[in-house]
């Protein structure tokens, strides 16, 4: 029956998906173009970095592992104000320290959360999730005397990176930090997607029904993934307490969870490169449409949203792909 | 565990969903290396009984052991690990995987790898090797890469039996394995049945009663939940009590 022309090297096969492609390179290289070509536009890019690394962690939960989430902002906003406190609070002012305590609190929190995250599907799961979003989001506006309330914190200070680099006010230093903190996430989700721990994830995914019948625990794979993503969105939220040097409840409110989401389906779920494209579209068009006319650039985000959705269901980057005529990841 | 003992049994299971009785003392039991089928007409309760075996249901009363070892109680995916797998008669598999990877993925679920995130997928090569020689066998080889969405159906079957074997299983639960398939194409099906280890146990729902007689060992007749009769083939065939059933004669409550 197998034919040796046809007959796939398995090996080959799985070790070709996890391979760094020629476009991947390329990406990474053009992240550094706003250094030199866009110099006006470095805070810009560096937000765009944020709300990509936050994207990349919704997208582990959401694009792998198929959690819907209408509440991942609590992470990113945990973190946002953990970097924040422990700078203002307490005076610990070293960034990287700070990022590494961020991740660590918003894991914590995002352990805690997953073991009712796990217990729930479909409807009742979105609920949970903006549940929980507009639960912590009351908290921190209800304890003002730990995040500074509707005023938001005051009193942030960060100190050089390394020791040398500080936060300039073009935006340079920012925007290497926070690319640099894309990268790093980045290139961890990358190592979990190409995993035997990120095809469970894809198994759980595809189908839930059948992971208990080869054997699964797929609970604790989801607890760990929802962990891991959380403590990413926590780093993304510290990121940008650290380059901004505030933090407000802004970082925490509804509509976050809700812009990562449309984010991910704009630049396509499943496929890490979705969420930095889908960001980079998402913070492009609101920084240029509120520009023109800032009361309504929503109307041109819900007109671009349904024209990917009915276009192409598998998103910007599922849609060129399909062109481009290959499976990317 | 002695060699006489059965490695699955069950003992008096019931199971009642409100007034409907779906199982009623339901005593089995699967020696090693059984070939044994389950029949029955529609709604006599065959996949009930794999549910319950399997855990996807609890019932309300009885036992089931596997392997000597009280079950009743155990989380399915725990069951699968101490070696109870099964087929499922509608397809459950993973579309958007391919062969290659479902099948990686099941052996990595029981090598407890499979949470693993820190190392490639391509390092774990022995899970690899073992799933391309399950697909082999089951003649999957030449699609192991196609999406599964993309296979034809036949082979959507032939895969959730993959799925079930690479759980290296002890006793095996096939739920209409060739339910859907062409006559033609069944026979393949079978075919990959019969050359299956003698060490497997193994307990299948089928239709067809050619393909019944000529695999079974033994045949055990549910009806209305409960069993009607358990026996060879040769005796079930010439049961008068089980031509009723199958003419609809007459019903058996």
């Amino acid at each position: 029956m197998t034919n040796a022309a046809l007959t796939p090297d398995p090996h080959a096969w799985l070790k070709a998906r996890g391979r760094w492609s020629p476009f991947e390179i390329a990406f990474w290289a053009a992240t550094l173009l706003p250094f030199f070509f866009f110099p006006s536009y470095l805070p810009l890019a560096s937000q765009i970095a944020i709300a990509a690394l936050f994207a990349i962690s919704v997208d582990l939960v959401l694009g792998y592992a198929g959690i819907v989430t209408l509440g991942h902002a609590m992470f990113f906003g945990i973190g946002a104000y953990a970097a924040g406190i422990i700078s203002s609070r307490y005076g610990w002012t070293e960034p990287l320290t700070g990022l590494l305590f961020a991740g660590l609190v918003a894991g914590a929190v995002g352990f805690i959360a997953s073991f009712l995250i796990v217990r729930v599907q479909h409807l009742a799961l979105l609920m949970i999730t903006l549940g929980l979003g507009l639960l912590t989001y009351e908290l921190a506006n209800a304890m003002s005397w730990l995040t500074g309330g509707t005023d938001g914190l005051m009193g942030i200070d960060i100190a050089p990176i390394f020791g040398v680099f500080n936060f300039d006010l073009w935006g340079r230093t920012a925007y290497a930090y926070s690319l640099a903190g894309l990268f790093v996430g980045f290139l961890l989700s990358r190592r979990i997607v190409h995993s035997s721990f990120g095809l469970a994830l894809r198994g759980v995914r595809e189908n839930v029904r059948r992971m208990p019948a080869i054997g699964s625990e797929h609970r604790v794979h989801l607890q760990k993934i929802y962990t891991i993503s959380a403590a990413l969105a926590g780093i993304a939220g510290a990121l940008l307490t650290q380059t901004t040097e505030t933090a407000s409840l802004q970082t925490l409110n509804f509509e976050r969870s809700a812009d990562v989401v449309v984010m991910l389906i704009l630049g396509g779920t499943g496929r890490l490169y979705g969420g930095i494209l889908g960001a980079a579209i998402f913070m492009i068009a609101r920084d240029q449409l509120a520009g023109i006319n800032p009361q309504y650039w929503y109307f041109w985000i819900g007109f671009l949203l349904m024209l990917v959705v009915l276009t192409m269901p598998k998103g910007i980057l599922g849609g060129l792909a399909r062109l481009a005529g290959r499976r990317d990841e | 565990m002695t060699a006489a003992e059965p490695v699955l049994a069950t003992e008096a299971l019931q199971k009642s969903f409100g007034q409907l009785q779906v199982a009623r003392d339901v005593t089995l039991s699967l020696p090693r290396g059984a070939r044994h089928a389950l029949i029955g007409p529609n709604g006599a309760g065959k996949t009930t009984l794999i549910n319950l075996i399997t855990g996807q249901l609890t019932p309300d009363s009885g036992r089931i052991v596997l392997g000597g070892e009280d079950v009743t109680r155990t989380p399915v995916a725990a069951r699968v690990r101490r070696g109870l797998a099964r087929t499922f008669q509608i397809n459950t598999l993973f579309p958007d995987l391919t062969p290659l990877e479902s099948v990686t993925l099941a052996i990595l679920e029981r090598e407890g790898a499979a949470g693993r995130f820190w190392s490639n997928i391509a390092t774990h090569s022995g899970a690899i090797d073992e799933a391309f020689d399950i697909l082999t066998r089951l003649r999957l080889a030449d699609v192991a890469t196609r999406p599964t969405r993309t296979l034809p159906y036949g082979q959507q079957r032939l895969l959730e039996i993959a799925l079930a074997l690479a759980t290296r299983p002890k006793v095996l639960l096939l739920d209409e394995p060739a339910a859907g398939v062409p006559k033609d194409e069944s026979a393949v099906l079978f075919n990959v049945i019969a050359q299956l280890p003698d060490d497997i146990s193994v307990l299948f729902i089928e239709h067809d009663m050619d393909i019944v007689f000529s695999f079974a060992s033994r045949i055990i007749v549910l009806v209305a939940g409960g069993v009607l009769l358990e026996a060879e083939p040769s005796v079930v065939r010439n049961d008068a009590r089980v031509r009723e059933v199958y003419l609809g004669q007459g019903t058996h409550g």
